[in-house]
């Protein structure tokens, strides 16, 4: 297996500018979006089967007027799937279509995939969308970013990193992008941006990310839930189950109780 | 308070129809059976309708499942895992749509077996319930089988990040007891001509017993839901009307419960013939709580 690779988002140098998005649906071939104009920048609206990359725009614009300085108006970010260790999407997949690569991200293989959709329900991240492009061979399936899996295979950087223009996107091995954000998060607090935080970089959350960000604003800003909430499915699994089995054995037992033989004296069943 | 950024996974109507007739499939088996070994000697013919009714419920089952897939071609790689270079048997027992995969197949096996003997058994006019071992524990099994397959549907909702569904364990609870008061309802009305006085009584009673189950295990939905703080996504735009009508669908065969009890123990003159509606209104209510529970959560 060669070493572990991801990405680093540093939303604090994101400039809003989609070049990620454009070069994303380019190499992967995915359509193009319909004209959507409405109340702000962001009209891709949401991670799916066919945005694989997704600028946030997540508007602070002040009532009041901004005074110098003030320019945490508006956060950027460039969003994609985190690739989690422990994925949501992997652990309730039932072809077992997600798997893990041999570079440590999180692929769906579309000629496996059988559409259940499952993966969408479980992915903490709403990265997950559904193929519905007219004529393509792989419509009905759960589609993602691949982290460039071809371009991965042929010792290539994945597209979205490798046109971001200020770096805001970086990939390599996951030990590179950890000394390249510890380094970034300190510059950052010693320039007195208290608020900046690495997301996804320790196990807190889904045992780590491989697509990991420095968010300048709580997780939830930016609709990731925070370590807290980061909950895997199977957290329900014994207890729903033994609730079900409760209610069946209850349930059992009532129906021996009344639908049990008439006692002596009452009317038999076929009888009129 | 709980927060969800999850995407819906728009399972909408075959899936709410499928949630609906699984529950019906399963515990229409598992009340046969309990009529067939457990009943009196006249009940034979109401468990047959119970038998009858299971099968042909869970191939439209198969059906509604496959034709809501994307890929509805590939509905057998929900078994076989057809990962080049790792092909094998698909079983993942943490999973409950792998589980239920195999418990649809299993119980389709079941249920296809009894729905021939029961066919042939009243083709021949054989009234006498069998006496062999083989078919009891045929019985047992499939029962078994039927009980998970109403209520793995349930857990495969619990089992996920979506509001609401995650955001309570008892659903798969509240679909076994529902899925077994649907399949009384079902069985008091396929069988009202099969059924005589006593046997329609006593499944109105057992209907009020599943209703009471029922209704535990929608209050102990709601509390885990208010302490998610997703009771109001649930109860939003015209949801609550639907639960309004849920909980008066329990309502008359609650009552039956008590009148029912009655009735059995005044004999088959006490019976009312009336009832047909009861059943109907049963089967109404828990199909909107099937459309409740998983359209509130996504749209």
């Amino acid at each position: 297996m060669a070493e572990p690779v991801g990405f680093f988002t540093d939303s604090s140098i994101c400039i809003g500018c989609k070049a990620c998005e454009v070069a994303c649906k380019e190499w992967n071939q995915l359509p193009g979006n319909a004209p959507s104009w409405g109340d702000g920048f962001d009209n891709t609206k949401q991670l799916d089967g066919e945005n694989w990359r997704h600028v946030k725009f997540i508007d602070q614009v002040p009532d009041a007027p901004a005074l110098e300085g003030n320019g945490a108006a508006w956060l950027m970010m460039s969003d994609v799937c985190k690739h989690c260790q422990n994925a949501a999407c992997m652990e309730v997949c039932p072809t077992d279509a997600i798997i893990r690569t041999e570079f440590d991200t999180v692929y769906i293989q579309p000629s496996v995939c059988n559409g259940c959709r499952d993966c969408i329900s479980a992915c903490p991240y709403g990265v997950i969308g559904m193929s519905a492009q007219n004529g393509d061979a792989q419509i009905g399936v759960a589609k993602k970013c691949t982290l460039c899996y071809d371009r991965l295979q042929a010792n290539m950087t994945p597209a979205c990193a490798k046109v971001c223009p200020t770096q805001s996107i970086q990939f390599g091995t996951l030990s590179d992008l950890h000394a390249k954000a510890d380094a970034r998060l300190a510059a950052l607090q010693a320039q007195g941006q208290n608020t900046a935080q690495l997301y996804g970089r320790d196990a807190s959350v889904y045992g780590g990310l491989n697509s990991f960000f420095l968010l300048m604003d709580k997780p939830e800003r930016y609709g990731f839930p925070n370590a807290q909430n980061a909950v895997l499915p199977r957290r329900n699994n014994v207890k729903s189950y033994v609730a079900a089995f409760l209610a069946a054995a209850i349930g059992v037992f009532a129906g021996v109780k009344a639908l049990g033989a008439p006692a002596d004296g009452e009317t038999s069943a076929g009888e009129k | 308070m709980t927060e969800h950024f999850a995407q819906p996974p728009h399972w909408e109507w075959y899936i709410a129809l499928y949630f609906y007739l699984a529950g019906i499939a399963g515990g229409s088996y598992v009340l046969a059976t309990i009529l067939r070994w457990r009943g009196g000697a006249g009940d034979e013919r109401l468990a047959r309708v119970g038998f009858l009714a299971a099968f042909p419920l869970v191939v439209v089952c198969g059906i509604l499942l496959t034709i809501d897939l994307g890929q509805p071609m590939r509905f057998w790689h929900m078994l076989i895992d057809t990962t080049p270079g790792s092909a094998g048997i698909n079983f993942k027992y943490w999973s409950p749509i792998s589980l239920g995969s195999w418990a649809l197949l299993l119980f389709s096996l079941f249920s296809f077996v009894s729905f021939l003997f029961a066919w042939k058994q009243n083709r021949d006019g054989i009234d006498a319930r069998p006496q062999s071992g083989g078919i009891k524990v045929w019985n047992i099994l499939g029962s078994l089988t039927g009980l998970f397959l109403a209520s793995y549907t349930g857990v495969v909702l619990s089992v996920s990040n979506q509001p609401v569904w995650s955001d309570s364990w008892v659903i798969g609870a509240l679909f076994v007891a529902s899925g077994l008061s649907a399949a009384a309802a079902a069985m008091a009305w396929l069988g009202r001509s099969r059924a005589g006085a006593s046997g329609e009584a006593r499944l109105g009673v057992a209907d009020g017993y599943f209703a009471l189950l029922e209704l535990v295990a929608l209050v102990v939905f709601f509390v885990t839901l208010s302490m998610a703080g997703t009771l109001s996504t649930t109860l939003r735009g015209v949801y609550w009307v639907l639960w309004i009508l849920v909980v008066l669908s329990l309502i008359p065969p609650l009552m039956n419960l008590a009148g029912g009890r009655a009735r059995m123990s005044g004999g088959a003159a006490a019976v009312e013939r009336s009832s047909v509606l009861v059943p109907i209104i049963v089967l109404v209510g828990v199909l909107l709580m099937r459309i409740a529970v998983i359209f509130s959560a996504q749209y």
